[in-house]
C-alpha cells in the first residue's frame, strides 16, 4: 500500500524486532471473540485513475453545480481569486497541525492572528476567536455565551434568522435551561416585528437577529442595540452573507455585543454546504468568556514578537465540564482561505464585490417586480438578497426553470415554510454577469405567459 | 550556545522577517481585478439608507497587490512543521500522510461548486457519496446508524451523549430520567469529554484507572450500583495505548446499570479492520476523520467527527438522513425522535468526499495493513526508548505509547523542555502532559506513515537528548535553538492579552 | 522552602486566613502559588456575596492551569483586591500581602479554631509531597 513506508519486508524485520512472528501477535491484547475474522466489506481497492473516474461520474450528477444560480439562504457562490486555494494547497499549511508548538508554528498562529484582526475589522468588535465550525454552531455557541455572561435564561430571537440556525441553538439549547423564545416578523417591512420587540424584558439575556435576514432584509440594529440594552440584555447579530460588511454599517458600529457570521463568502467553495466557517467576535469585556481559540501577541528571551494560542484556561483541555465550549478542532484551513482573500481583496475589494452584488441585486429585483403577477412583498431595504411572490407554485417554477431553462432560480421558502407556497429567495453575486440576470428573468416570465 | 553533535535534522527552518500583513499596506495597493458593473447603477441611498451603510471606508483593512500576498503568506508557511516534511509523534493525534489524491477529488467541480439547498434531484451524486460513507463506516464501526453532520470529534461527541439522553428519555419517560443525570467519565479522559457531557445536562463522575492503566471494574461497578447513571465515556485503546481487555465485561456492567456506553472513536487507529466497536458492545461512537481517515489537520481543522450508534438509536440521529429509494437518494426529514440538527446543511462534505477517496484507496486489505503499521510502528518505537525512559505500564501498547520524563526530572529537566529540544532534531514533539493521570506524560503515535529509518532517527534523537539530560542539562531547558524564536513568555501574553493588530502599534518584528 | 509565617490561619486548601477583628483576610498560600506557577488571571467575587467555608469563591489561572479557591471560613465580603485585575503577579510575589485576595466578615469568629497552625500546614505539605 502505497501510503505505507515501510514495506512487508521490512515489518517482518520490524516484528522480529520486537519479538513477534507475525502482524496478528500484535493484537494478542484483543481478546479473540471481539477480533474480526474476516475482511472488512468496504470497496475494493482502486487506483487513481479509477477512484477519480468513479467521482467524475457520481460529481456529473450535480447538475446543479453546472448551471448559472439564484441560490443563497445561508451558502454564497462568490468568485474566489485563483492564489486562495493555491497557497492553502501549501503543504505547510494543510498539513500542519493545530499550533500547540509555537516555536514551530509561527505561519499558522500570524495568519490565525491576521484572521482575527479582520474579523474584528470587518464587525466592528474588539476581540475575535480562531474561528468557528461555521455560522450556524457560532450563534448556538453565542447563545450559550449570552447565558454565561449575563446569568440569565430567556432568549427572544427574530424568526427572520435562518430556519437552519435556529433549529442548531434549539439543539444545542435544550438541556441547558435556555429559554429560546422566537418573535413574529413584520409581513410589511420583512424585519423583527415591534411585538417581537416587547417581549424583551429584564429576564432577557439576550436579542438575537439575523442582518441581513433570511428574507434579505437589512434590520435597524442601532435601535434593536438600544432596545436590547434598555432591558440589560447583550445584542447578538448573526450574519450569513459575509460580503454584506464590505456594504453595511458593522454591527459594532450599530452597538452589537456578539456578533457570529458565516464566512464562507470569503473565497470558500460551497462544496455542498462544508466544510465552512464561524467567525466569533465580541467586547474587551467579554474575551474571557469567548469560546474557541485564541491567538496572542507573545516575545521570547530575545524579544522577538511570535504569536501564541492563550487564554487557553477557556478550554476544554483545561476547564474540562466548565469550560466556555468543547469545541477542539476549528476550521483553520478554512480560516486561513478566507483571511488570504480578505488581504487579496482588500480594503478596496471588499467594498468593490459588496457594491456589485448590490447593484445587481437591485435590477434583478426591479426587473423581476416588473413581470405580470410577480411582486416582492418586503419593504424592507436589502443587500443581495430578496423574495420573490410568484403567481404560481415556487417550487414547481423553479422546478421547471432548472429542467427547461438550466437555472437554479432561487430558493423556494416552502422548503421551511408551509404558508407561503409562492415564495422564493433570490440571491445575486458579482458571478451572476447581467445575461444570466436577464435570463432569469425572461426564463420567469416564459414559464407564467 | 552549545550546537548538538551528529544527529541530522529533517527540518532545517529558514529565517524571513515577514512582518503582519497590516504593516506590509501600502494605501492604493491593489490584489484584485473585478469584470466592470454591467448594470445600470441604482443611487445608494435607493438600495440602502445611508444611517445603515458603511461609513469608514473599511479603514485599516489592508491595501496589498497580489505579489504581497503570495510572498506573506509563502514565507510564514516556511515557519511551519508540517506532515510532508517528517513525522509527528502526536499521541491520540494521528497524524497520518494527506493523500495529494484526496485533495483532488474534492476538488471536482461538481462537489465543489455544488450549493447544499440544490434541489435532490439536481443534487443526486452528492447525496450517493454520503450514503456510501455512511455505509462503510457502518461496517468499518460495526454499527448501523451513521451521521456525518458533526463537524468535528467534539461535535460528534456532543450528538452521541444528547442521543443516550434522548435514548434514556425515550425508554424511562422524562420524569425517571431526570433521575439519571451522571456521565461516568475515566480520569485518563480527553478534556472535550467532560466538556461534551455538560452541554448535554449531564454531570460528571470520575472513574479510577488501575495502576496497570486500565479501568477500575470495581470503581465502575460502585459507580454503577446508586442507579443515576445514563453512561460510561470511554475511549478504546484508551488514552495510555492499552485496550481496554475487559471491554465487554465494561459495557455489560453499565447496561446492567441501565446506562449506554459511548466511545470516544479517537484511537480507532489501532482497530480498523482488526475489531469493531459495535462487537465490543458499544451504542455509540464518535469517529475523526481528520484523525484515522487521513484527511488534512490544516493547522487546527477543518475536522468532521461522524456520529455512529446501534439500530436501536438510529431514530435519534441528526435530520435529515440520507435514504436510498431504487436508484435515487433522499433526503428524510421526517425523524420526530430525532435530536434535532447540530449543524446548518449536511456537515463538512469536502472532508467526506476525501474520506470516501481513502477508503476507497486503502481497500479492506489496506485498511487493515495500515492498522498493523501503525500498530507495529509504536512498538517498535516503544522498544527502542524503553532502555532511557520511564515506561509507566507494562501492558503491549496498541498504536500509541506513553513514557514519563521520571528520570530526566531528577537532574531538572522535564517533559516540556525534552519535547523543546526535540525540535531541534528536526521533529514535531509528542503530545505532552496528556493524560492527566500520567505525571509528566509523553504519549507517541507514530502512525503507519512513517518509514523505518525515521523512526530509528527518532528513537535516536530521543536517545541523545536523555543524554544531553544527564551529560549537558542546560542545552535541553534552553531549547529549542534552532528555531526563528524561542520559547515565548505564555504567562505575559495571558495577562495582558493582544488579541488583534492595531493601528499605530509598534511593529517589532525580529 | 516556602514561607508560613506564624501568625495565619491555613487550610488544607492551600489558603490563608489573617484575623482583624471581625474581619478574615484570604489568599493562597507561597506554596500554592509556587505550585501554580506564574499567575496571569485571579477572578473573584463581588463585595456582598456570601460563602460558608469549604465553598469555593473564585478561580486563580496560570497559563496551563486553572484551580478553584476555597473559602476557609463562612463569610461575607467586604473588600475585593481590585489590584488583581491589572496585577496577577502579587499572587505569585507577595502571597500574605498585596496579593490577599478578599475580606470578609466573619460569620462565625470561631471557626478559624478548626483551622491549621502553620506548624501544621508545614507539617501538611510536607506529607502531601510524600
Amino acid at each position: 500500500m502505497r501510503y505505507i513506508p515501510n514495506s512487508p519486508e521490512e515489518r517482518a524485520e520490524m516484528l522480529k524486532t520486537v519479538g513477534l512472528d507475525s502482524a496478528e501477535q500484535l493484537f494478542d491484547s484483543i481478546p479473540a471473540d471481539l477480533l474480526l475474522r474476516r475482511p472488512l466489506e468496504t470497496p475494493a481497492a482502486i487506483s487513481e485513475m479509477e477512484l477519480l473516474s468513479g467521482f467524475e461520474e457520481m460529481a456529473a450528477r450535480n447538475r446543479a453545480a453546472r448551471r448559472p444560480s439564484f441560490l443563497g439562504a445561508g451558502a454564497y457562490s462568490h468568485y474566489s481569486p485563483t492564489v486562495v486555494d493555491h497557497l492553502i494547497q501549501r503543504s505547510e499549511f494543510f498539513t500542519a497541525y493545530t499550533p500547540y508548538q509555537p516555536e514551530i508554528s509561527q505561519g499558522t498562529l500570524q495568519a490565525i492572528f491576521e484572521f482575527q484582526t479582520l474579523v474584528c475589522q470587518l464587525t466592528g468588535m474588539d476581540v475575535a476567536n480562531a474561528s468557528m465550525y461555521d455560522g450556524s454552531t457560532a450563534l448556538a455557541e453565542a447563545v450559550l455565551m449570552a447565558e454565561r455572561v449575563t446569568r440569565r435564561k430567556k432568549v427572544i430571537t427574530s424568526s427572520a434568522v435562518h430556519p437552519e440556525y435556529l433549529e442548531v441553538v434549539d439543539t444545542y439549547v435544550q438541556h441547558y435551561g435556555i429559554d429560546f423564545h422566537r418573535v413574529e416578523t413584520d409581513e410589511q417591512t420583512g424585519l423583527i416585528s415591534a411585538a417581537g420587540l416587547n417581549a424583551l424584558d429584564d429576564q432577557t439575556a439576550a436579542l438575537v437577529v439575523q442582518s441581513p435576514n433570511f428574507f434579505g432584509c437589512v434590520e435597524d440594529l442601532g435601535k434593536l442595540a438600544e432596545r436590547a440594552h434598555a432591558v440589560g440584555a447583550l445584542l447578538i447579530v448573526a450574519v450569513t452573507e459575509a460580503i454584506s460588511f464590505g456594504f453595511l454599517r458593522s454591527p459594532g458600529a450599530c452597538g452589537a455585543d456578539i456578533v457570529v457570521a458565516e464566512g464562507q463568502s470569503f473565497g470558500v467553495p460551497l462544496s455542498f454546504g462544508g466544510p465552512l466557517v464561524g467567525l466569533f467576535a465580541t467586547r474587551d469585556k467579554y474575551a474571557r468568556q469567548i469560546p474557541g481559540r485564541l491567538v496572542g501577541e507573545a516575545y521570547d528571551k530575545q524579544g522577538r514578537r511570535g504569536f501564541v494560542l492563550t487564554l487557553a484556561t477557556r478550554e476544554q483541555h483545561i476547564r474540562r465540564e466548565k469550560a466556555t465550549s468543547n469545541i477542539c478542532t476549528n476550521e483553520g484551513l478554512i480560516a486561513l482561505a478566507a483571511t488570504i482573500y480578505m488581504e487579496t481583496m482588500g480594503r478596496s475589494g471588499l467594498q468593490e464585490v459588496a457594491a456589485q452584488c448590490a447593484q445587481k441585486a437591485a435590477y434583478a429585483a426591479r426587473r423581476i417586480s416588473e413581470l405580470p403577477g410577480f411582486s416582492l412583498p418586503y419593504a424592507a431595504p436589502r443587500f443581495n438578497e430578496f423574495v420573490v411572490r410568484a403567481p404560481v407554485e415556487a417550487k414547481d417554477l423553479l422546478a421547471r426553470l432548472g429542467s427547461e431553462k438550466n437555472i437554479t432560480g432561487g430558493l423556494a421558502l416552502s422548503r421551511y415554510y408551509d404558508d407561503r407556497p409562492g415564495d422564493f429567495l433570490v440571491c445575486v453575486t458579482e458571478t451572476n454577469p447581467r445575461a444570466e440576470i436577464d435570463a432569469l428573468v425572461e426564463g420567469l416570465r416564459d414559464l407564467t405567459a | 550556545m552549545t550546537q548538538s553533535t551528529n544527529i541530522t535534522k529533517a527540518a532545517p527552518h529558514v529565517t524571513q522577517n515577514e512582518a503582519l500583513i497590516f504593516e506590509r499596506s501600502q494605501a492604493g495597493r491593489k490584489g484584485y481585478r473585478l469584470p466592470p458593473l454591467d448594470v445600470e447603477e441604482t443611487p445608494l441611498d435607493e438600495i440602502v439608507p445611508a444611517a445603515l451603510r458603511r461609513d469608514d471606508d473599511l479603514e485599516g483593512v489592508p491595501e496589498v497587490s497580489e505579489v504581497d500576498v503570495v510572498r506573506h503568506f509563502t514565507r510564514i508557511s516556511t515557519w511551519n512543521y508540517s506532515i510532508d516534511l517528517g513525522m509527528y509523534p502526536l499521541g491520540s493525534c494521528t497524524m497520518k500522510y494527506n493523500s495529494r489524491l484526496n485533495e483532488k477529488a474534492a476538488r471536482i467541480a461538481g462537489f465543489a461548486n455544488l450549493h447544499p439547498l440544490a434541489p435532490e434531484e439536481d443534487a443526486q451524486g452528492a447525496l450517493q457519496l454520503i450514503y456510501e460513507l455512511e455505509q462503510a463506516l457502518s461496517e468499518i464501526t460495526g454499527l448501523a446508524g451513521v451521521s456525518l453532520q458533526p463537524a468535528a470529534g467534539a461535535h460528534g461527541e456532543m450528538t452521541g451523549i444528547m442521543i443516550i439522553r434522548a435514548f434514556i428519555d425515550a425508554r424511562d419517560g422524562e420524569g425517571a430520567s431526570a433521575n439519571r443525570r451522571v456521565m461516568l467519565i475515566p480520569d485518563s479522559a480527553h478534556g472535550t469529554n467532560p466538556a461534551s457531557a455538560n452541554l448535554a445536562g449531564f454531570t460528571v463522575r470520575t472513574i479510577r484507572s488501575t495502576v496497570e492503566g486500565f479501568t477500575d471494574l470495581e470503581h465502575l461497578r460502585e459507580l454503577c450500583a446508586h442507579g443515576d447513571v445514563a453512561g460510561l465515556m470511554l475511549t478504546n485503546p484508551n488514552t495510555l495505548g492499552l485496550f481496554e481487555k475487559n471491554i465487554k465485561e465494561i459495557c455489560q456492567i453499565v447496561h446492567e446499570a441501565g446506562g449506554l456506553v459511548y466511545m470516544d472513536g479517537a484511537n480507532m487507529n489501532a482497530l480498523v479492520g482488526v475489531a469493531r466497536p459495535g462487537d465490543m458492545g458499544v451504542d455509540v461512537i464518535h469517529l475523526n476523520l481528520h484523525k484515522t481517515f487521513s484527511t488534512p489537520h490544516g493547522g487546527g481543522g477543518p475536522g468532521c467527527g461522524p456520529c455512529c450508534c446501534t439500530k436501536e438509536l438510529e431514530p435519534f440521529l441528526p435530520v435529515p438522513r440520507v435514504v436510498r429509494d431504487n436508484d435515487a437518494y433522499r433526503l428524510d426529514f421526517d425523524r420526530p425522535q430525532s435530536i434535532g440538527r447540530v449543524k446548518a446543511f449536511f456537515g463538512n462534505f469536502g472532508m467526506m468526499v476525501r474520506a470516501l477517496a481513502y477508503i476507497q484507496t486503502h481497500g479492506p486489505d489496506g485498511l487493515r495493513e495500515a492498522t498493523e503499521a501503525a500498530v507495529l510502528n509504536a512498538r517498535y518505537v516503544a522498544a527502542g526508548l524503553v532502555s532511557d525512559f520511564d515506561k509507566p505500564f507494562d501492558a503491549q501498547p496498541m498504536h500509541e505509547v506513553v513514557f514519563t520524563d521520571k528520570r530526566q526530572s531528577r537532574k531538572g529537566v522535564h517533559t516540556l523542555d525534552i519535547a523543546k529540544r526535540l525540535i531541534d532534531y528536526g521533529f514535531h514533539p509528542m503530545t505532552i502532559y496528556f493524560p492527566l493521570i500520567v505525571q509528566g506524560a509523553m504519549l507517541i503515535e507514530p502512525t503507519e506513515s512513517v518509514g523505518r529509518q525515521e523512526l530509528d532517527q527518532f528513537v535516536s534523537a530521543m536517545r541523545s537528548i536523555a543524554r544531553e539530560a544527564l551529560e549537558d542539562p542546560e542545552t535541553v531547558l534552553g531549547a529549542p535553538h534552532s528555531t526563528r524564536i524561542g520559547r515565548l513568555d505564555e504567562a505575559a501574553a495571558a495577562r495582558k492579552p493582544v488579541l488583534r493588530w492595531k493601528p499605530k502599534q509598534a511593529a517589532s518584528a525580529a | 522552602m516556602a514561607n508560613v509565617p506564624d501568625d495565619l490561619h491555613y487550610s488544607k486548601d492551600h489558603e490563608w486566613v489573617r484575623v482583624e477583628g471581625d474581619i478574615g483576610v484570604i489568599g493562597i498560600t507561597d506554596h500554592a502559588q509556587n505550585s501554580l506557577g506564574d499567575v496571569v488571571y485571579v477572578e473573584l467575587p463581588k463585595v456582598g456575596d456570601s460563602f460558608s467555608a469549604h465553598e469555593p469563591f473564585g478561580s486563580v489561572e496560570s497559563v496551563k492551569a486553572v484551580s478553584e479557591i476555597f473559602s476557609p471560613v463562612g463569610g461575607k465580603v467586604t473588600e475585593v483586591n481590585e489590584a488583581l485585575q491589572d496585577e496577577p503577579e502579587r499572587v505569585n510575589t507577595d502571597p500574605y500581602g498585596e496579593g490577599w485576595m478578599i475580606r470578609v466578615r466573619l460569620t462565625n469568629p470561631g471557626e478559624v479554631d478548626s483551622l491549621l497552625s502553620a506548624a501544621e500546614y508545614e507539617d501538611f505539605t510536607k506529607a502531601e509531597a510524600e
